[in-house]
């Protein structure tokens, strides 16, 4: 067989899947701790404060990170799902309603983050703008997606209704993205993009190794939680109960 | 207005929310494994 073909019948496999995670997640951990030291220390300690937000500023380095985390979350989510009805791979219907918590986790910071910075900044907590209403429901969809997925006793039927779920909110990604500008919008347009960056470099690396930092974060963390979820689905298998004599777990 | 409760409020709400989110699931695979090994060592003794 074609090695490449070989290694994705091999990720397919719920056991490979399990044995083979385990060796990356302690590495995508301390990816996450190391690159979150130096972002934080550069983002809190070394990075100037704005000279309109003042050091209001430095809440960017949380809230930007993780908003592109929630989209970027669900973003994978919706072509998961599309792997997943029409392969019917079963680690892809796992990845799924294990991204959805950490998707939410990473959009409540960035709807709190900004909230908190908004504070200081524009004189309220909060607006209906149209960029903060198509994160607010980027929550809910979020929420739609584990929501649904846990109305299903049976979890192949579950994971397909939340594909389908995931790919038909993946229409609220674009208007998030687009909202700056599509709406008069209190919220401001993006400092960085394909075109150039409007920031200095002083503030543009705490942002990316954030950026990044949360993208290791993410990996270990789906990581763990598709591994319980393919235990509790496989608990009565084979390869769980050798597993469990093996005492490897 | 001072911006530091803003800026530590941020910081110590992400926190807790992401130490939450990656514990989670290490609470949760530690209960499982338990009742997995209980009902493991059950079936045997019936056995």
């Amino acid at each position: 067989m074609n090695p490449i073909y070989l290694f994705f019948h091999k990720t397919g496999s719920p056991p490979w899947f399990y044995k083979y995670s385990a060796y990356l997640i302690p590495w995508l951990w301390a990816g996450f701790i190391i690159l979150a030291a130096i972002g934080l220390y550069q983002g809190l300690l070394v990075a100037p404060p704005d000279y309109q937000q003042g050091e209001s500023v430095r809440i960017m380095y949380l809230h930007v990170p993780a908003a592109w985390m929630s989209m970027m979350i669900y973003g994978m989510m919706a072509i998961m799902g599309i792997i997943a009805l029409v392969w019917r791979i079963r680690i892809m219907e796992v990845m799924i309603i294990s991204s959805a918590p950490i998707g939410a986790a990473f959009t409540i910071i960035a709807l709190v983050s900004g909230s908190l910075w908004g504070r200081p900044t524009w004189g309220t907590y909060w607006v209906w703008d149209a960029r903060l209403t198509s994160e607010l429901v980027l929550l809910f969809l979020y929420f739609g997606v584990i929501a649904l997925y846990n109305s299903f006793d049976e979890p192949r039927k579950a994971a397909r209704a939340a594909s389908l779920l995931s790919i038909v909110g993946a229409v609220n990604l674009p208007i998030i993205h687009y909202s700056v500008l599509w709406w008069n919008t209190l919220h401001q347009g993006s400092s960085i993009g394909t075109s150039g960056n409007s920031i200095d470099t002083s503030m543009l690396w705490p942002l990316l190794y954030m950026a990044v930092a949360f993208k290791f974060y993410f990996g270990a963390n789906l990581l763990s939680r598709a591994r319980l979820r393919l235990l509790k689905q496989d608990h009565r298998k084979r390869w769980v109960k050798d597993l469990l004599a093996e005492g490897k777990n | 207005m001072s911006h530091t409760p803003f800026i530590l409020g941020s910081y110590a709400v992400g926190a807790v929310i992401m130490l939450w989110t990656a514990i989670a699931p290490i609470i949760n695979k530690r209960g499982l494994l338990k009742q997995l090994k209980v009902r493991e060592s059950r079936m045997d003794r019936n056995q």
